[in-house]
Parts: C-alpha cells; sequence; structure tokens
C-alpha cells in the first residue's frame, strides 16, 4: 500500500459559480486525485467565484451559500473530501457565525482570501474562534508584494507572519508557494515564525522551490498540495521523491504534517495507514 | 523521446541549481529520455550571439550523443546567413530565436527570412514564449511574453517552414493554432510544459480538438522540474492515455 496523501489545497466549483462545465471540473479533480494516491483533498468554495461578486472579496450570500455547497459536497464523499469554511473578515460577525455553522457542520479549516491584508486587525477575531475550535487557517497568498493586484488585496509571507505572530497557537497555511510572485522571499519573510506552513501548490515548478524550501523551513513545516494545478502537484511529489528527503520527512510533507495541524480525527484513513 | 526545451548555463534573474550538462545528461537518463535539444539560457540576454553560441558548442562537446546545440541566429545581425549554415553543418538540429528579446515586432521582415532560411535547410526554428511566470519576472526582465501575432506570421511566410514553440499556454496555442489554416497548422509545433492539466484539463482539451501529433515533449530545464511534462501525460484522461505525441528526432535533416 502506498503511504497516505493530503491534498490539503483544493477547490470544488459549483452550479453557481458561473461556469457550465463545474461537475466537469470538481470530477476531474477526484479523478486526478486518484491517479495521484491523494486520499483526502481539503477543498473550499471561493463564495461564487466571481459570478455575483468578486472570488476574493464574497458577499456574505456568496460566502454561505458557498459553504452550504461546500458542505453538502463533503458530505457526499466523506471518504475523500474534508473541507474549510470560507469567510470574509470585512463582514465580521458573519464571518464568525459562519465558522461557527462550519464547525457545527463538519468544517476542519478556515480559509482566509484576499479580502483584507492578512496582517489586518479584522483578522483578529477571526483567528481567535479558529483557535477556540483548533481550526488551522489556509491563507491566500501572493510571494512578495511589490505592488497591488486588481480583484484582490493581496498579502505576502511577511504580512503573514505578522498576523502569525499575534496567534502564535493558531497554525496558519500559506498559501501556494508556487503560486506566483517569488518564493524565495517567502522563506526568510516566514521562518521566524513557526505557525506558519506553506503548501507547495501552483502552477509554479521552478527547480530549487523545493530543495529550497527544505533547506530553510525543514520538511516539517511544509505541505504537499495542488490547488488549481494538479499536474503541477504530481511533479513537485515525484520530485520530492528524488531530492533524497529521509522516509520521516516525506512522509511529513505527504501528510504527517496536515494530520498534525487539523483536528484530531480529521483523516482517519492516513492515520489507520 | 527527444526534449526540445532544456538549456545550460546560468540564468540572469535567480540561482539556479547546477545548470551543467553532465547533470542534464542524468536526469535526462532519469526521466527516460533519449536526448534533448540544448540551448545557452544567458543566450536571450547577450546582444552579440557569437560568444554564446561557441560557450554552447564547447560545453556540449562531451555529450554529443545525448546533448545536440540548438544555437541561437539573430537575423538583424551582420553575416546572419553564413552563421546558420555552419551552425546546421556542425550538426544543429534546430536553431533558437528570441524576437521579444531582441525588440522584433510580429512582422519583423528579418525574422521572416530566418524561418524561410531554417524551412530551406530543413531545421526547425525554436520559439520561447516564457522564461518564467508573469507574476514572478524581474522588474528588469522587460521582453514580455511571444505573441500569437509573432507565431502566425512565422507560419505563414512559407510551406518549408517548421516551428517549435515552447512555453505556450492554452490561450496563446488556441488564438496561433485557429488563426492559420490546416497546411499552416501543420508547420507548428508545440510543447505542454506549460499548459495546465486537471482538473481544468486544458492539456486534454487541446489533445482533443488539435491533435496529440502537434505536441513534442519540452522540459524548460534547469528553469523547471523535469517531472512535470510527464505528470501532465500521466494525468491525461484514460480515454487519452495512448496519445502519440511527436519526436522532435523526427524533424531532422
Amino acid at each position: 500500500m502506498t503511504d497516505p496523501l493530503i491534498d490539503a489545497h483544493a477547490h470544488f466549483y459549483h452550479a453557481e459559480s458561473g461556469r457550465g462545465d463545474w461537475e466537469r471540473v470538481n470530477a476531474a479533480r477526484m479523478r486526478a486525485g486518484d491517479a495521484i494516491g491523494v486520499t483526502y483533498h481539503v477543498v473550499s468554495v471561493l463564495g461564487s467565484y466571481g459570478h455575483t461578486s468578486p472570488t476574493y472579496f464574497p458577499s456574505p450570500t456568496d460566502v454561505s451559500r458557498g459553504n452550504d455547497v461546500m458542505r453538502a459536497m463533503a458530505d457526499a464523499d466523506r471518504e475523500r473530501v474534508r473541507w474549510y469554511v470560507t469567510v470574509n473578515p470585512n463582514h465580521t460577525a458573519h464571518a464568525l457565525d459562519e465558522i461557527a455553522r462550519g464547525v457545527a457542520s463538519g468544517a476542519v479549516g478556515v480559509k482566509l482570501l484576499a479580502s483584507r491584508r492578512a496582517d489586518d486587525a479584522l483578522n483578529d477575531p477571526i483567528c481567535a474562534l479558529a483557535e477556540e475550535h483548533g481550526l488551522p487557517i489556509l491563507h491566500h497568498i501572493w510571494q512578495h508584494r511589490t505592488r497591488e493586484w486588481p480583484n484582490q488585496e493581496i498579502s505576502d509571507g511577511r504580512d503573514l507572519a505578522r498576523l502569525a505572530a499575534r496567534h502564535p497557537r493558531v497554525a496558519f497555511i500559506l498559501a501556494h508557494l508556487g503560486g506566483g510572485g517569488d518564493w524565495a522571499h517567502t522563506l526568510p519573510a516566514v521562518v521566524d515564525t513557526p505557525n506558519v506552513y506553506p503548501d507547495l501548490s501552483g502552477s509554479g515548478v521552478d527547480r530549487g522551490m523545493i530543495d529550497t524550501a527544505l533547506q530553510v523551513l525543514g520538511a516539517q513545516r511544509l505541505l504537499w498540495a495542488c490547488d488549481l494545478t494538479m499536474e503541477t502537484g504530481l511533479a513537485k511529489l515525484r520530485a520530492l521523491e528524488v531530492v533524497g528527503l529521509p522516509e520521516d520527512d516525506l512522509r511529513a510533507v505527504r501528510w504527517g504534517n496536515a494530520a498534525r495541524l487539523f483536528p484530531p480525527g480529521t483523516f482517519p484513513r492516513c492515520v489507520a495507514a | 523521446m527527444i526534449d526540445c526545451a532544456a538549456f545550460i548555463g546560468p540564468y540572469p534573474f535567480r540561482q539556479l541549481p547546477h545548470p551543467d550538462p553532465d547533470v542534464l545528461v542524468r536526469v535526462l537518463a532519469r526521466e527516460g529520455l533519449s536526448g534533448a535539444w540544448v540551448g545557452y539560457l544567458p543566450a536571450p540576454w547577450q546582444r552579440d550571439p557569437v560568444a554564446a553560441n561557441e560557450s554552447l558548442l564547447a560545453a556540449l562537446v562531451p555529450h554529443r550523443s545525448t546533448l545536440h546545440p540548438a544555437p541561437v541566429v539573430r537575423p538583424d545581425w551582420p553575416r546572419w546567413e553564413h552563421m546558420l549554415r555552419d551552425l546546421v553543418e556542425q550538426g544543429s538540429p534546430a536553431i533558437r530565436a528570441y524576437p521579444m528579446h531582441w525588440g522584433m515586432g510580429p512582422h519583423d521582415a528579418s525574422m521572416r527570412a530566418l524561418a524561410l532560411s531554417c524551412g530551406e535547410l530543413r531545421v526547425p526554428l525554436v520559439l520561447t514564449v516564457r522564461f518564467e511566470d508573469l507574476r514572478q519576472r524581474s522588474a528588469l526582465d522587460v521582453a514580455g511574453d511571444l505573441t500569437a501575432a509573432h507565431i502566425r506570421t512565422l507560419a505563414r511566410a512559407g510551406a518549408s517552414v517548421r516551428l517549435v514553440v515552447t512555453g505556450a499556454g492554452r490561450e496563446l496555442l488556441e488564438e496561433t493554432h485557429w488563426s492559420l489554416t490546416p497546411d499552416e497548422q501543420r508547420r507548428v509545433l508545440w510543447d505542454f510544459a506549460w499548459i495546465w492539466g486537471p482538473p481544468e484539463d486544458h492539456f486534454a482539451h487541446l489533445v482533443r480538438t488539435i491533435g496529440a501529433e502537434r505536441f513534442v515533449y519540452g522540459t524548460h530545464w534547469p528553469l523547471r522540474l523535469t517531472q512535470n511534462a510527464r505528470a501532465n501525460l500521466d494525468l491525461l484522461p484514460e480515454s487519452l492515455r495512448h496519445a502519440a505525441i511527436t519526436d522532435v528526432a523526427s524533424l531532422g535533416r
């Protein structure tokens, strides 16, 4: 039996996300996941993905609707799917209610987009509630913010490190180290903040990224993930297998770190394996 | 299978681990590839192509059975026609050009002349869409991605033209392919290293719509993980898993 594998950063689409092929895309994720050997997909739905409000600034209505369909999709595939509850910190009361509602219906983490800079005080009550429930927070990140980009209020490793320093008992998953921008900037930006854990997802497959991340942060701080491009996930998995990592370190990146960061009992098939 | 998109040498904008020919030979063996068309990575940023080609050819001498030079010919440089003929006679199976880095627009007459001359000599012209994602590019790296207008102009230049375009995504590829006649489409081959696999399945879509035979294998080593191209093939839906891509070895003289 192959070692378990957790994709800590995945997304599903739905009927109200403005694309007619949403079921095909979701099915393709699961098909590719099976081919790669993914044991669990930890998935979020980002509101309406721009259909009725912006992807990175979703309206409260779209946030709730997205979380509803996400919960239903997770319930329909308990064997393989776990989920993040998505929130927009600009609507504090709604965000806190959504987290409570999500926890009550099985969410295992919180997804923060780019609705507010990571170190903004509006994120503090969300982090506090995540801590109370023992939930990790997956935060959308641009690697090295050198300017503003349209349609998102981007944050980089430095911004997230400031938030994480204020909430040392919360695990922050830094999204898609390979997802655009300069990953080499991110690694020193978070090295001294031990509760920040970059995931390796993103369309970028730069040679040197994985080796440097292992060198700077160590295997105990990295999570394997795919996000929107699963072929790059598979490529990174195969690269991890040839860089000469000790078996324990490889296991940590594949699933062990995720199993440690998410609430106990989230991934029973990994523990059983 | 030959890798049509490999390089040696340093990259101006970030440190690359071991961009050396002996390492490339080992990587190709690990990936089950029989060889590579190899370019010299500093070349696009150097004005005079002569020194870049000399460095490339010298570095590949010990590995010529596996690493095949794909040197650069700059068609606005004096005596470029002689340089092209010499390089082909010395055994280069392909020629590289970087019109974006040389400030050449899509209708540049010298690029058209280069494409035709390569065609007459029966060597493909390799065009690189990008070396890095736009989102991470250095502020000093201002060349921009190769455009569909550049590619279709060259594809229309003449029946003998053969282009190998590396680093394109779905959008550029579709804009170019569907702007050409069937005859012109057959003059262009594409690598799929930058094309998204599942769940969007852009690569599967393109294999269905333009045909697997239009694709060639390119890794973009030492910039990108060589495993990515293989992963893209391995994650094709079952019905396409045995689609036969083209080996650029078949394009040789």
